[in-house]
This record gives C-alpha cells, structure tokens and sequence, in this order.
C-alpha cells in the first residue's frame, strides 16, 4: 500500500511545528532567567525557528 | 504609530478585505460552476502573476464578465522578439495572433499554438498542456509592482538622503520613521552577523532587499491584489543573489570551510574517511541555504495570502448571518497577523542573507561559531 | 516540487534580477550612501561632541582644583603673614617694655642723684645758716656775756663741751 505523500509532508509539518514550538519555550524561559539578554536571544531563536521552518515548508512543497 | 495612521492601517484592511471579497462575490455569481470552485479558481488565479493589471471585476445581467483595470505588454521571445498588448486576449477569451504566430493565454501562461487555439496536454497526468512556452518576458503585474516599489523606494530615500544634507544630519518627517530601520538594520543586522570590519560592503544590499521585501509583502495586503513577493520567481532571484553575492565574496577561510572543515584537527587518513560524507554536505548546505531562503519567502506569503482569501471566500459559503460576521472578523485578525508577518519576513529573509554574508567573509578561528552552516 | 517548477516563471525570473540589480545600484548611489555617511558622520560628532564635554569637565576639574590649591596657598600666606605681624607686634611691645624701663631707671637714677646732691646741697646749706646763725647767737651772746669775765670762760667751756657732743 503506497502511503500518500501529503501524509509525509503533514508528518513532516508535526515535526516542524514541535522543533519551533520547543525553540520558542526555551527562549521564553531564557529570557525569563535572562531578561538583559532579551534581544540577543530573541535573534537567537528567530534564526532557529526560521531554519526549522525551512524544513517544514520544503517537506510541504515535496508532499 | 499616530491614531491617525493606526487607524488608515485599519480602514486599508477593512477595504482590502471588502474589495476582496466584491470581487469573489462578483465571480461567484457567473452560473454553472458552484461556489467553492469558484473561490478555489479565484485564489489560484490571484496567487498568480497575470498580463493585465485587474483592478476588479464584475458581471453584468447577461452574465458578461467585465474586468476593470489596463493592460500591460507582453513581450515574447519566439524566434525573434514579439511585443503586443495584452489586450489582445481578452482576458484569455480569445487567442492573439502575431505576425503568423497563435499565442493562447491558458492558466496565466501564454502557449504557442495554432489559429484553433488547440491545446495539447500531458498523457499521464493530463493537467500540464505540451504545447510550446515561448520565452515570455512580458510586463507582468508583478514586474509593474516591482517598478512602482522601486520608484518609490527610490524617491522615499533619496528625499530622505537630501533631508539629511538640508537639516545637518537630522531626519525629518517620515525620515524618522525610516532611520531608525536603518540603523537597525545596520547595527543588529549587518554588524552583529557580519562584524564590524566587512558589514559596509554588504549594506546597500542588505538594506535594499530589506526594504524592498516589506514594501512587496505591505502591497500585498493591500486592494492592488499583488501578490509579488509569493511569487517563487521573483523569491528565487532574490536568493540567487544572496547565493552569488555570498561565494564571490567569500574569503579563503570560508572556502577553507567548505572543503577542510576539521583543519589540522586530524591526520589525512582519518579525514579521508569523514570528507567522504562531510564535505558533499557542506557542498550541498550552500545551496540548501538559499534555497531555503527562497521558500519560506515563498511559502509564507503564499500561505498568507490563501489563509486570507479562503477565510474571505467562507463569507459566501456560509451565506448567513453568523458565517458572515465571523468570517470577517477572523480574516481581519488574519490581516493584522499578516501586517506582522510582512515585516517578519523582510527581516528574517534579511537577517539570514546577512548571516551568510558573516560566514564568507569570517577570517578567525570558526570553532567559537555556532554551527548554523550546515543547515 | 511539480507545482514549484510548473509556476516558475523564467521572463520574471529575469526582470527581477534586472530591476533588482537596478533599484540597488540607485539606491545605493542616490540613497544608502548619503544617508549611512550622514548618519556616520552625526554619531562622529555626537562622539566627538561628548569626548570634547568630558575634556571640558576635566579642564574644569583641573581649573578648580588649582583655583583650591591657589586659595590654599593664599590661606597659608596670610597665616604666616598674620604670624609674623604678631611676632612684630610683640617683639616691639617687649622692645619698648623694655626700652620704658630702662628709660625709667635711669630717670629714677638721674632723680635720685640729683635728690642726693639736693639733699647734699640743702645740708650744706643748713650746716652753713646753722654755723651763721651760731656765731650771730654766738655774738650777740659774747657781747652780753662777756661783760663779765667768769661767765665768758663758762659759757665758752659750755658750749665747747657741746660741739664735741655733736
């Protein structure tokens, strides 16, 4: 049985959303610690969450 | 942000969704096709680039379509250069005819074909026509964006450069608005990427990519129906640039990256092994870089802009009073999302060129680098 | 990835590069450079502007910290100044003191020598009145006297014996 690829891309999507959503806590928490260093980590995460984004649309445009 | 402008951002949004929401309505009235088709076929056609600049539609009691707006110039290049107005297909009603030559307007793209306007298509998927695609490098909607955005662009900071030599250095009016992106863009963008030797030679681009991004994606949230910078064309010229402008200028170190990663780090035989896999990896990270780039432009305008059009499209297929309202208070929460997400964009897309251009033009030591290369 | 490929438009592939390269090359030219060397140039002088306030402060720490040192010495000064007039002032009052004294005892010398020779004088005078009035008593005691020669030859043992007694 062949698996559809929307299936892989969805799968793929979940994966994408948890990595940026765990990139985003932990900024949260750091910046609770570490509220001086606000801006550095905020540039920190967005780069993150963007690569991790990349993934995710690149599996949606493969599915 | 004044009231005053808070408020024209809002009545912008609420136009733009009516006059969205006109043209869909409009549309959907045409007989035979039922409505989530037609709404469907309304988003494909406005994600796409067109030859004519359409400002809205309408259809009249015999069930006409009448499309208001002015044509544009295609231009071809089919064994010798052919220009003609876009007018000439009627919307892609009817085929043009060029010096001999059949040209049909199908789905947005123009196909040579015969005085029958025959189209052709795939066997085993049937969806793509075969027909001949002459080179088109017609006046697009997109390309007249692209001119207005950078006629303004050029206007709004050259106005702004001269203020500076009028007033000793000092903004003024919307300058100050505008300075303080640019020094944001010059000194937690280019300089803490990049670093404070190279960044100069990167900050033309820099802040004209910036700038031009925002301007793109804030015109296609407006009633124009634009929607360039949700064009992987357009998404893919800019990251070509960003590629080529990051491995022309790359240092020794940086190709030293590339292609010895560990250094001294080991002897070559143990290398040997680990190069086998790392160094087409960091081969292929060089252009995954861009690429990536280049989609996530892409995608989130695009997703943005189907989110929005969808959200307006469910007005008219709930055609209630509780679909209605609903409909169009979370598509104009969407809008305000997207306000948000233009100027996000710019500035990762920004932001990421501006990392690339860090790592080429690095001369140290990389082991203190934290290891975004590879990705 | 079909779609991607499918909705890709080369013609505008290119007339995004072409306006591209264009909108940098004039915005460069017309726009970043002027406004990145104007901004440059303000936060140059705002810098410049603050070195030369703190140089300022400075100067002016140092202008009032040789006006204190000035003030200080001055201070000193007219202690001394006042010490030593003091001193002055006492060494002349001891001076004159002294120099008052001296002058009065010799006065008091001067007076007493003279009283001495005064005194000397006035008893030479008296020994004389006294040795005048004597031999005038003397006389005019002889002449009644001596009338009568018994009585002169007493009188004058008498008085004889009294000489000795004094």
């Amino acid at each position: 049985m062949e698996i559809p690829s929307v299936i892989g891309a969805g799968l793929a999507v979940i994966g994408a959303g948890i990595g940026i959503g765990m990139i985003g806590g932990k900024a949260m928490e750091a910046i609770a610690r570490q509220p001086e260093a606000y801006g550095k980590i905020q540039t920190a995460m967005l780069i993150a969450a963007a690569l991790i984004e990349g993934i995710g649309f690149a599996a949606i445009f493969a599915g | 942000m004044t009231y005053i402008t808070k408020f024209s951002c809002a009545v912008l949004l609420f136009i733009g969704n009516f006059a969205l929401a006109n043209d869909i309505v409009q549309h959907s009235e045409a007989p035979e096709k039922d409505t989530k088709t037609e709404i469907k076929e309304y988003i494909d056609h406005h994600l796409q680039d067109s030859h004519d600049f359409t400002l809205f539609s309408s259809t009249d009691e015999s069930g006409e379509v009448h499309h208001y707006g002015f044509p544009l110039p295609v231009i071809l290049w089919d064994g010798g250069l052919k220009v003609f107005s876009s007018s000439k297909f009627h919307h892609g009603e009817e085929l043009a005819e060029v010096d001999g030559s059949y040209y049909k307007l199908y789905h947005g793209k123009i196909y040579k074909t015969d005085s029958s306007g025959t189209i052709s298509y795939d066997e085993a998927h049937g969806e793509h026509p075969t027909n001949v695609r002459p080179l088109d490098l017609s006046i697009t909607k997109s390309v007249v964006m692209m001119l207005v955005t950078g006629l303004l662009l050029v206007w709004l900071f050259s106005s702004l450069a001269k203020s500076y030599a009028k007033n000793g250095s000092i903004p003024k009016g919307i300058g100050r608005f505008f300075e303080p992106i640019v020094l944001y863009i010059r000194d937690d963008i280019a300089i803490a990427n990049i670093g404070e030797k190279k960044y100069k030679k990167y900050m033309p681009f820099l802040l004209t990519v910036f700038f031009f991004i925002w301007f793109l994606n804030m015109f296609g949230l407006t009633p124009l129906g634009v929607n360039v910078t949700g064009n992987i064309a357009v998404t893919t010229a800019l990251a070509v640039l960003v590629f080529l402008l990051t491995n022309f200028t790359g240092t020794k170190d940086y190709w030293k990256h590339i292609f010895d990663p560990l250094g001294d780090g080991m002897p070559w035989y143990g290398k040997m092994v680990i190069y086998i896999i790392l160094v087409p990896i960091e081969i292929l990270g060089l252009f995954i870089k861009p690429f990536a780039l280049l989609i996530r432009l892409y995608a989130n305008m695009t997703a943005g802009h189907v989110v929005l059009m969808s959200l307006i499209g469910l007005i008219f297929i709930f055609k209630s009073w509780v679909g209605g309202p609903l409909s169009f208070g979370l598509s104009f929460a969407i809008s305000l999302i997207e306000v948000l997400v233009a100027l996000l964009q710019a500035y990762i897309f920004t932001m990421l060129a501006a990392l690339y251009f860090g790592f080429a033009s690095e001369e140290h030591d990389h082991d203190d680098e934290p290891e975004l290369a590879h990705l | 990835m079909d779609k991607l490929v499918n909705d890709f438009s080369f013609g505008l592939f290119i007339w995004q590069i072409i306006l591209f390269l264009l909108l940098l090359f004039l915005l460069r030219k017309f726009a970043w450079r002027p406004i990145l060397n104007a901004v440059n140039q303000r936060e140059e002088g705002i810098k410049n502007a603050l070195a030369a306030a703190e140089e300022a402060k400075k100067e002016m720490q140092n202008v009032t910290a040789d006006s204190e040192k000035l003030l200080k010495e001055a201070r000193t000064e007219r202690e001394a100044m006042l010490k030593e007039a003091r001193e002055i002032k006492e060494r002349m009052i001891a001076e004159s003191k002294e120099q008052a004294k001296e002058e009065g005892d010799k006065m008091i010398k001067q007076a007493q020598a003279a009283i001495e020779s005064e005194k000397k004088a006035a008893v030479a005078d008296i020994k004389n009145q006294v040795a005048e009035l004597s031999v005038e008593i003397a006389e005019k005691v002889l002449k009644e006297q001596l009338s009568n020669k018994d009585k002169q030859l007493k009188l004058v043992e008498s008085m004889l014996g009294d000489v000795k007694l004094n």
